[in-house]
């Protein structure tokens, strides 16, 4: 269980959130199935520092942009969609 | 009391005035409170505990704690309860568990004859082949199996789970955790203090007089710092990311066991050592014994381990446990001492030691022989905090290198000391540990120094290192010369630390044993890895408690008194029907119903730019849709798979209400609510959940026009209130409703929301208005005929997770020229494609014959080719009906095809042209 701090809230547990994956920029609506696919399923799954998305669905119900490293749950940056810090 | 029972000891556990009998194979002993199952029979002579798990060897003590590989047995119909640990209760019936007929005569003990077949592997090499007596081999060997027995009338506990937030979370109350505990709450810090047995104190417990005045000293400054929860009976099972710590906590009063979810600033390891055995021919003979195992015995529950005893010792703690002995009346036979290069090689006996070999070849009748060779580290919560412990040669045993700030190992763990030094080690540990749980940068502590420990792991013979897997370092000696040459292997084909123990007793051993037979000293390159559960959790405690909330509707009171019969759809309770949903159905399509949909999720959403939501979220067009009209809509995910639908109606300009399906309302609030803040954060759209807001009634049927004009201050006439449109009004009075005219049953029906605690009031007022009218309520089975006779699909229930947008007939809807929404790439790929399957409508030749849910429809050559997605027998045409997936090119209308029915039986069917089997011009819609 992880500890997430919350920008709004403080730090929750991670079971109040929803992981929504890996930031992986949308592509424009005229790519070959592909780059689509790319989009949808090919995950970098880096062995290490990632951005990802997370949804504080059972608290502030705000999606938040983190930073964390996939070898050891550290997490370095947290900050709210929106938001600039 | 009894012959094995001392005098009363200084530091004894046990309540003299308080006795206590309970039966042990159906025969009644007596022990006093305090003592554990193991020490009551102890007392009364009984030795032999347990029959092992290969061998059936007779097995007793061995280390006299909760993780004693020996001393597992039956309670009552609780299995493989660890009877060195579990406190004997008043009355309590305890039994021996793997033997047959009895402990004292196993037939099973031929297995000691014929062990030579039972070496590693024995399974895998013997029972291979002819593969066709697999299932006879099975059975038989399934009766060999070890372990109690679980009862199938086993009555249900109650477990518990408890969230906790210490600042510094101590595992171990020996003397350098409660010194921690201590010196961290004197910092200021919120302290659990968790100790896996009955009481604090670790070994100081059965120390000498010293040791108990400084116990007894720790106790007093723990009682009397309020900022200090001890649990005691209470294991902390492992250690996962940012010190999530789970404890289990046992002995409580008001349940059998509680989880304790702590999230600690600070995890202080203080989990001591543990004594490890000594590997020799005859060494799992019961009365050959630990001598922290003895010392527990004498000093604990002031019990007499045996009568003649020789003793191996190799440091000052055996030394200890022959003052003990001796004090206890025990006689020495011999004192062997490692120092002095003499050692144990045999011990013989048939049902316990009666015989000790030692290496100079003397002999020594004695009923018990006391080990004291040596400890294993129990780094197990550290292994999980990212360390690598490294063997010290000089100590024997293993020590931590490098942990990560919020955890830290302290006591003996780090190093020998005395109790003043493992105090002051603590205490140096407790404070630093409270400075870095207030975020202060961590400061160094020093450690203690390993004292000096002869490394002392197998004798001149071979004898257990798994007592709980019965594997004998011959077998690892056989394992190395087949070839497995790595201790990984060679654990996972021997099982050597597979067993119960989980390596606390014998993976040092194995290690050393295991370097042995492939000549080379493993324990100086290898590390020991520990996995959690540190001890073993019953699945109750992980379960804990039940906790499934419900909703309910504002009409539930009515339903529930109505004859209801409640049906659970997501955290839903509604009614499916009230006694008889054929005539639930009559009723609508021949006068009026009303339903309870409530639970219809939506979503109340305001601003300039709801309209470019609406317009990427769902696959039809939303720019043209005027105020007072409401319109149907899908939804589909980025990869063009169906994710719900429902209608939006537009109540103002900027003002829209959209409904989803009752189990998707959740998932598409955090859709939309992504969308709205990572996509296109810039649109002007308010949103809220508004679900619970309304109660929402469906009045459905020709009449419902007249009887909702008794009610609502709403112009209903056709030309009007067309279909597909909503207005805003009062309805019997209450203001802030909507009301749309929509058709999910195929019959003209108005949707009625109000708010919320109006609910209850309206729909009773809709029966009382429309009695001469013949209004009654139907439930969700009866809505389900309804929606198949006309054909309409539901989400997951006709749709899967495969199903995207163009599967479900109804591509006229999805507006593959809108320049942008979501799933749209896919969707074209889908459309090109064209391959994939299409939702039917079937009709079986037998108008009798409905074919069950999820059957598969055949193609002779081709195989499964679809199945049945919703079926039932339509009151209506007085015919089965059905919704069904099949391939593409099996999907048009008068295609014939054979469903395969569970009973094996096909039946043929035909594709019907219109989804809907009943009115398909929706005539009885527009009226």
């Amino acid at each position: 269980m992880l500890l997430i701090k919350c920008p709004h809230c403080g730090p929750r547990n991670s079971n109040e959130f929803t992981y929504n994956g890996e930031v992986i920029p949308r592509p424009g609506m005229d790519v070959d199935p592909s780059m689509w696919r790319r989009y949808l399923y090919m995950k970098t799954n880096a062995a290490g520092w990632q951005s990802e998305r997370w949804f504080h669905v059972s608290g502030c119900r705000r999606f938040l942009l983190i930073e964390r490293n996939q070898d050891t749950n550290e997490i370095r940056m947290i900050r709210a969609y929106g938001s600039q810090s | 009391m009894t012959l094995y029972r001392l005098e009363p000891r200084p530091g004894e556990v046990i309540d003299r005035s308080s006795e206590i009998t309970f039966t042990w194979n159906g025969r009644i002993y007596s022990g006093y409170k305090g003592d554990t199952i193991a020490s009551a029979l102890a007392v009364n002579g009984v030795r032999l505990l347990s029959r092992s798990f290969k061998y059936h060897r007779p097995r007793g003590m061995l280390t006299a704690t909760y993780h004693d590989p020996n001393a597992m047995v039956q309670v009552g119909s609780d299995p493989n309860v660890r009877s060195a640990h579990r406190l004997v209760e008043h009355g309590m019936s305890v039994t021996s568990q793997n033997t047959w007929p009895s402990l004292d005569f196993d037939i099973k003990a031929a297995n000691q004859v014929i062990g030579r077949f039972l070496s590693p592997g024995f399974y895998y090499k013997t029972f291979m082949s002819p593969r066709w007596m697999w299932p006879w081999y099975q059975k038989v060997l399934s009766r060999f199996a070890a372990g109690g027995k679980v009862s199938a009338d086993h009555e249900a506990a109650v477990f518990d789970h408890r969230y906790a937030h210490p600042d510094v979370l101590v595992a171990g109350g020996g003397p350098a955790g409660m010194a921690a505990a201590i010196a961290a709450a004197d910092a200021g810090a919120k302290v659990i203090l968790a100790e896996e047995e009955h009481q604090l104190g670790g070994h100081l417990r059965y120390g000498d007089a010293d040791d108990l005045s400084a116990l007894l000293e720790l106790r007093t400054a723990i009682l009397t710092r309020s900022n200090i929860e001890v649990m005691t009976d209470a294991v902390v099972t492992g250690r996962f990311d940012h010190n999530w710590v789970p404890i289990v906590q046992r002995s409580m009063d008001h349940v059998e066991e509680r989880l304790v979810h702590a999230r600690a600033k600070t995890l202080v390891v203080a989990a001591g050592l543990l004594e490890r055995p000594y590997v020799f021919e005859g060494n799992d003979l019961p009365g050959v014994m630990l001598s922290t195992a003895v010392r527990r015995l004498i000093n604990l529950y002031g019990v007499k381990p045996g009568n003649r005893a020789v003793i191996l010792t190799s440091n000052p703690e055996g030394d200890a446990a022959a003052a003990d002995l001796e004090r206890a009346g025990v006689e020495i036979v011999a004192v062997i001492d490692t120092r002095q290069g003499n050692t144990v090689t045999k011990a013989a006996g048939r049902k316990g030691v009666k015989q000790v070999t030692d290496s100079s070849g003397r002999t020594h009748d004695a009923d018990l022989l006391v080990t004291a060779i040596g400890w294993t580290t129990p780094t197990s919560l550290l292994n999980m905090a990212g360390d690598r412990p490294a063997y010290d040669k000089q100590a024997a045993r293993f020590v931590s290198t490098s942990l990560p700030d919020e955890v830290m190992a302290a006591g003996g763990m780090t190093g020998n000391g005395s109790t003043q030094e493992l105090v002051d080690q603590g205490t140096a540990t407790g404070t630093e540990a409270a400075r870095r749980a207030n975020g202060d940068p961590p400061a160094p502590v020093s450690k203690l120094k390993t004292g000096q420990q002869p490394e002392l792991y197998r004798s001149s013979t071979h004898g257990f290192v798994d007592f709980s897997e019965d594997v004998t370092s011959r077998d690892l000696f056989l394992a190395a010369a087949e070839g497995y040459d790595s201790m990984e292997l060679a654990k996972r084909y021997t099982t050597a630390g597979m067993g119960p123990v989980q390596g606390k007793v014998e993976a040092v051993n194995a290690l050393a044993v295991h370097g042995e037979a492939i000549g080379a000293s493993l324990l100086e390159t290898a590390t020991t890895t520990w996995r959690p559960p540190y001890a073993p959790i019953r699945l109750g405690t992980l379960a804990g408690r039940k906790h499934d909330p419900v909703r309910y509707s504002p009409m539930h009171s009515w339903h529930e008194t109505h004859g209801a019969r409640p049906l659970l759809a997501g955290q839903w309770v509604r009614p499916e029907h009230y006694g008889d949903p054929a005539a639930e159905v009559k009723t609508v399509r021949e006068s009026v119903g009303i339903i309870d949909v409530s639970p219809l999720g939506k979503i109340d959403l305001r601003g300039t730019d709801v309209s470019k939501l609406l317009e990427f979220v769902y696959v039809n067009k939303w720019s043209r849709l005027d105020v007072g009209k409401v319109r149907y809509g899908i939804m589909c995910a980025e990869d063009g798979v169906i994710m719900d639908d429902g209608v939006t109606g537009r109540l103002g300009p900027d003002h829209y209400m959209m409904t989803t399906t009752s189990g998707g309302a959740g998932g598409v609030w955090n859709w939309l609510d992504d969308w709205l803040q990572t996509g296109f954060p810039e649109w002007d759209v308010k949103m809220t959940a508004v679900t619970d807001g309304y109660a929402s009634i469906n009045v459905a049927g020709p009449m419902s026009r007249e009887l909702v004009d008794r009610l609502a201050d709403i112009d209903l006439r056709p030309d009007a209130f067309g279909y597909m449109e909503v207005r805003m009004g009062t309805v019997a009075g209450v203001d802030d409703c909507f009301v749309w005219r929509i058709g999910f049953t195929g019959e003209l029906s108005f949707e009625i929301h109000v708010p919320a605690n109006h609910g209850l009031e309206i729909w009773e007022k809709l029966l009382a208005e429309g009695k001469d009218l013949g209004v009654g309520p139907f439930g969700i089975e009866a809505q389900r005929i309804m929606r198949l006779e006309k054909g309409h699909f539901i989400v997951g229930q006709d749709t899967d997770g495969l199903t995207q947008g163009f599967g479900v007939g109804v591509d006229w809807a999805i507006k593959m020229d809108k320049p942008d929404f979501a799933g749209k790439p896919e969707l074209a790929f889908q459309s090109e494609r064209g391959d994939y399957p299409r939702l039917v409508a079937l009709q079986t030749e037998d108008p009798a014959i409905v074919p069950p849910e999820a059957s598969q429809i055949i193609d002779g050559e081709a195989g499964i080719v679809g199945r049945i997605t919703s079926s039932r027998m339509s009151p209506t045409l007085d015919r089965s009906i059905c919704l069904a997936q099949v391939a593409h090119n099996l999907a048009s209308a008068g295609q014939q095809l054979n469903i395969r029915l569970p009973n094996g039986a096909t039946v043929p069917a035909r594709v019907m042209e219109h989804h809907a089997h009943f009115d398909p011009e929706g005539t009885r819609l527009r009226v």
